[in-house]
């Protein structure tokens, strides 16, 4: 397959985006559980049996039952409620961190493939810099210096995920710039800004959006994971990693606390996998 | 091969360069003085004053930055805020206990990954394949600390026959070293098997169509030997590769590993350093481990191009 057809995605349209992921029953899947998550995080109010922090000291501790079917934490808070409301705050900080590292890794990855030399030099090795930290450390040792905040989670995932988006777009820069239609455009006198924007930016996003769908899955690990260790969002705020945390301390007489979030975070993360492999079987020609 | 090593030894000195920016500009981030972020709150005034003479913090940035290296080349990583120990004696300290841990996670990921990815690709659409593939994805989906906290209610809590944390010395007592070591190396292995054998599968399938695989099934070769000899050989290289940058991530996994079996290596020091503030520790030991990633990752360049030569020639 030639350079340009691989690298110029013709859009499709919702439904036949929708009819070509169910007719892959893993695609499927994904699709279902992650639709699950957004309806949880969506419509938490609704769905939510009690309030987040309705303290119901009478039964702490309590396990599984028909008033709370996931049991109660110490502080008699319903689990389902805790986990409804924790899938708000890991799907928030998963999207917008995958949606700022986008935005940011994109214009870089543009402005590195477009205008080559220096340019390219200066950004691509800022971003192999970002590459040489392990990802978990280097939202660690944001979110410690930062400090401890759902904001600065936001943050620090950007930054990780960063590098990953400034490759791909820089990568499939360089194969558009090349194209005639693009060279065409440079001989009509066409701003810099335009070109960049209007004519290479929709015919690199098909991969960055594939990209950014498989990054989502690792932002909500990596959410977790800061969550778990007391430096994402901070109590009451309901979080997966965070409820998880809290479940350390009680797991011989109240092992569901430790369950119920981590196959929360298992589930959504499995459902991002098997939708990413999808996307990725749809929109890249090479698999 | 000695020109090759001299050449990605060259590219690695602006990243090396970089990370100790990063490191550096990490106490710099600190809301206020860095000196007392260096130094902890309730630090004596004249010991800050002496300080922030001594790390040049007057001086501009750069000159900030020089004077900073220049301490860390000397072995001078500052002294910890808690007891003021110094922090490389400590950051070697806690190496070891992280280095067995990441060699035992290593050779638990190789010792599934390998086999499984091969029984994948060999008997492809069967059963076998999909329950590998399947599991495969389960562990790539599942955070580490979800999955050690699981080990610990099954192995230690349900059927109590391993510890659910701690750690005891290898040279103390070697069988209560391992017994301590079976579930954080399990935790931390099974997400690197997962991403090994999908590597695994995807690479054999592709050898095992090739022709000279074919050549060799066409000459009668017993199976086995087509598989783990001929076509094993040639897949190894993009596992290879793929299992040093997954080792090299293994250093961030470790941290929260470390911590939920207490584990008392770079990860818990650094997990146990954040909450106490303490910033010279932090720095430390995101400097050594970038270090250690960049050098896990040109370990691996190295052994590929012994694996195959041919990456070298070109």
């Amino acid at each position: 397959m030639s350079a340009s057809a691989n690298a110029i995605h013709r859009p499709a349209g919702m439904a036949a985006f929708l009819r070509t992921m169910t007719r892959d029953p893993r695609a499927a899947l994904g699709l279902g559980l992650v639709v699950l998550a957004a309806i949880a995080a969506l419509g938490a109010p609704l769905i939510a049996p009690y309030a987040p922090d309705f303290p119901d000291f009478v039964n702490t501790l309590s396990p599984p039952s028909a008033a709370h079917w996931l049991g109660t934490d110490e502080l008699g808070r319903d689990v389902l409620t805790r986990i409804v409301y924790g899938a708000r705050t890991s799907l928030f900080v998963g999207i917008l961190s995958v949606v700022v590292a986008a935005l940011a890794g994109t214009g870089l990855g543009l402005v590195a493939g477009y205008f080559g030399r220096w340019t390219e030099a200066l950004i691509m090795r800022a971003m192999d810099v970002v590459f040489a930290f392990p990802s978990i450390l280097l939202a660690l040792a944001i979110t410690a210096v930062l400090g401890p905040s759902l904001t600065n989670a936001v943050l620090a995932i950007a930054v990780v995920n960063l590098p990953v988006f400034a490759r791909v777009a820089r990568a499939q820069t360089l194969v558009v710039r090349q194209l005639e239609f693009v060279e065409a455009k440079r001989a009509l006198g066409f701003r810099t800004a335009n070109i960049l924007l209007r004519t290479i930016l929709p015919n690199i996003l098909a991969p960055v959006i594939v990209q950014g769908s498989l990054l989502f899955a690792s932002a909500i690990i990596t959410e977790s994971y800061l969550s778990f260790l007391g430096l994402g969002a901070q109590p009451p705020t309901a979080t997966w990693g965070n409820m998880l945390r809290n479940a350390i301390g009680f797991m011989e007489q109240a092992p569901w606390l430790a369950l119920f979030p981590g196959a929360a975070i298992f589930l959504t993360v499995l459902g991002c996998n098997l939708l990413g492999d999808g996307l990725r079987d749809r929109f890249d020609p090479r698999d | 091969m000695a020109r090759y090593l001299l050449a990605r030894l060259i590219a690695l000195v602006p990243i090396l360069l970089g990370t100790s920016v990063v490191a550096f500009f990490l106490i710099r981030l600190v809301p206020g003085d860095p000196a007392i972020a260096l130094l902890g709150l309730d630090a004596d005034p004249q010991a800050i004053a002496a300080l922030r003479q001594q790390l040049a913090l007057d001086q501009p940035i750069v000159i900030q930055y020089v004077t900073w290296i220049g301490h860390i080349f000397a072995g001078d990583f500052g002294r910890s805020v808690q007891g003021g120990r110094p922090v490389l004696p400590l950051l070697l300290g806690a190496l070891g206990p992280t280095a067995l841990l990441a060699a035992a996670a290593l050779a638990i990921s190789l010792a599934i990954a390998i086999p499984a990815g091969i029984v994948a690709a060999t008997r492809r659409n069967t059963s076998a394949d999909y329950a590998a593939s399947f599991l495969a994805l389960c562990g790539l989906s599942m955070p580490s600390f979800w999955l050690g906290v699981l080990l610990i209610l099954a192995f230690s809590i349900y059927w109590p026959i391993l510890p659910a944390s701690g750690y005891v010395s290898l040279t103390a007592d070697p069988l209560e070293h391992l017994r301590h070591l079976v579930l954080p190396a399990l935790t931390l292995g099974a997400a690197l098997a997962a991403a090994t054998m999908r590597m695994t599968r995807a690479t054999m399938l592709e050898v095992l169509r090739s022709d000279y695989v074919r050549t060799a099934r066409a000459k009668g070769l017993p199976r086995r030997r087509v598989v783990w000899g001929h076509a094993l050989r040639n897949a190894r290289i993009p596992i290879v590769t793929l299992h040093g940058i997954q080792l090299g991530q293994l250093l961030g996994g470790v941290v929260v590993t470390e911590t939920v079996f207490s584990w008392p290596g770079i990860g818990k020091l650094t997990v146990d350093a954040i909450f106490a503030r303490d910033y010279p520790v932090v720095q430390g030991a995101v400097l050594l481990t970038a270090v250690a990633f960049v050098l896990i990752n040109l370990a691996t360049d190295l052994v590929y191009t012994v694996l195959d030569p041919r990456v070298r020639l070109s």
